[in-house]
């Protein structure tokens, strides 16, 4: 343990004995930076990975079947085997497409959603990037990652490829309304824009002094906002039952139809990262992020991140149960949904929690 | 009115999604109905209608007289038979193809046969790997029947009262 807490200054000292004492502490930084987001993008791309098998598997049983169990124990060696795949394939880029867009586009799905994960408090104290904006920032890196599909849909000059980017332009501006005011609301109540803080903000509160915190977390008292944050959720990230952007029965794959290897499979990694982002801001916002639901002493000895991670994967298998659950919705019920229920319900619901603060029964203070 | 109320609540609380969602999570815990093929089969009926063969009579005498019966009912055109008077004096088959990429099974040939010679076998896993392989001619189809005579002689035998 002290060899772990050494080892930042230890490489400080090495890097300015090499460098000189100014670059050498520059030096210093970027390293650990590099590090550091290393150790977040890693375990990220593994959970991706396996995000794949665990939907595959549940949907299996969903559907009582067993899902894939062939490569390896259970299945485990399958995401392994399909990134193999993947990676031998060939790229095609087809002649009449813009080919600079066309190789950038994937990466432009990609990168914000990764990009995101900087400002996500992991732990008390254990985040990349400390930021008072984290929630301006996180809003405008989610919003970003649309880019990468509109600009697939316009470079592969193909009518589906078009037609996907069209609908996912439109879905991404309507959702993104209410989205937006769902987190204005956690944001009234939390009175910070800093993620970190917003957590801590949810351990306060009359329920949280009796040890119950699970009660006291923003799911209960913006129990609507939590339903539309994590339905738009659903339609930013393309997943079903808002897939119309990529509908198999219409539109073939939408924006990725003339993609094949490792350029599909990079629109893949940005919608599963996207997932599990989601989930990760549905625990945060509304769950609590790290802390424990009880304050009991016997739970004392679980590590904070245990408790984050043990509530994402129940927000992300959400999603997958809703795969396996819903039919996809028609394009017009989509942007009836979006438009004329979860703008009017945040709006609403927007104005009864300011009145409320402003009442004697405030429970925010 | 009372009615568009009432479905407006159901819809807007999410009444019937979760009701979906509850019919998913049952059959989460369900027992799983999956035949994990190599190692587990489904039964299969006596007249399943797989691999083609030709049987032999329990002499060893080759079974089909060459009336090309099968070749003129086969809706397909998968079956190409020549015939010619072997030594003995009796007609037989000096050609009898089957096409199995062509062939639909539906095991007209085999109703049409009048000494039980074309036969289709419980067999379904055979494969070719190239374009030919499928393309099975009669030391193929003979050879087909003497390694299953025993399986399409039970199978027969289960089926003889319906036929």
């Amino acid at each position: 343990m002290e060899l772990i807490t050494s080892l930042p200054q230890w490489a400080q000292q090495l890097s300015e004995s090499f460098f000189g004492a100014a670059l050498g502490g520059q030096v210093y930084t970027v390293v650990k930076t590099l590090v550091l987001i290393g150790c977040i993008v890693a375990p990220l791309m593994i959970s991706i990975a396996y995000l794949t098998l665990w939907e595959r598997k549940l949907i299996g049983w969903m559907q009582i079947r067993l899902g894939p169990n062939r490569v390896g124990p259970f299945g485990l060696l399958q995401p392994i085997a399909d990134g193999i795949k993947l990676f031998l394939k060939e790229i095609i880029v087809p002649s009449s497409s813009n080919k600079g867009l066309f190789v950038l586009a994937p990466i432009m799905a990609l990168a914000p959603a990764l990009a995101a994960w900087a400002v996500i408090p992991f732990a008390p104290e254990v985040v990349l990037a400390d930021v008072n904006a984290g929630l301006l920032y996180l809003l405008a890196m989610t919003s970003l990652g649309v880019y990468g599909v509109i600009i697939a849909g316009w470079a592969s000059n193909s009518k589906y490829a078009f037609l996907g980017a069209m609908r996912s332009a439109a879905q991404i501006v309507a959702y993104e309304i209410a989205m937006g005011f769902a987190l204005v609301v956690v944001l009234m109540v939390s009175g910070s824009l800093n993620l970190s803080e917003i957590v801590n903000a949810q351990g306060r509160g009359r329920f949280a002094d009796m040890g119950l915190t699970w009660l006291s977390w923003n799911w209960l008292p913006l129990a609507p906002m939590l339903v539309v944050y994590f339905i738009t959720g659903v339609a930013e990230t393309n997943r079903a039952p808002f897939d119309a952007v990529e509908g198999e029965s219409e539109i073939v794959a939408g924006h990725m139809v003339e993609y094949s290897g490792m350029a599909f499979a990079l629109f893949f990694l940005a919608e599963y990262a996207n997932m599990w982002l989601i989930a990760m801001l549905t625990v945060i916002m509304f769950f609590g992020g790290w802390q424990a639901p009880v304050d009991w002493a016997i739970l004392a000895w679980v590590p904070s991140i245990v408790w984050l991670l043990a509530k994402v994967v129940c927000v992300v298998s959400l999603f997958l149960w809703f795969r396996a659950t819903f039919p996809r919705y028609r394009y017009d019920q989509i942007m009836r949904l979006g438009w004329k229920v979860f703008i009017p319900v945040t709006l609403v619901w927007l104005l009864v929690v300011g009145i409320w603060m402003q009442t004697p029964w405030n429970i925010w203070t | 009115m009372m009615e568009r109320i009432h479905d407006f609540c159901r819809g807007f609380l999410l009444l019937e999604l979760l009701k979906g969602m509850a019919l998913t999570g049952r059959h989460l815990f369900r027992r799983k109905i999956t035949v994990q093929f190599p190692e587990e089969k489904t039964p299969l009926s006596p007249r399943f209608r797989g691999l083609h063969a030709l049987r032999r009579y329990p002499n060893g005498e080759e079974r089909c007289i060459g009336c090309k019966l099968c070749e003129a009912v086969c809706p397909a055109l998968a079956i190409t038979i020549e015939t010619a008077q072997r030594d003995d004096g009796t007609r037989r088959t000096t050609r009898y193809d089957i096409d199995l990429t062509k062939c639909i099974f539906c095991g007209f040939c085999e109703e049409s046969c009048p000494v039980d010679s074309i036969v289709e076998t419980g067999m379904f896993e055979y494969h070719g790997e190239k374009r030919g392989d499928l393309y099975y001619t009669k030391e193929m189809l003979l050879a087909v029947g003497d390694r299953y005579e025993e399986a399409i002689a039970s199978d027969r035998a289960k089926d003889s009262a319906y036929r």
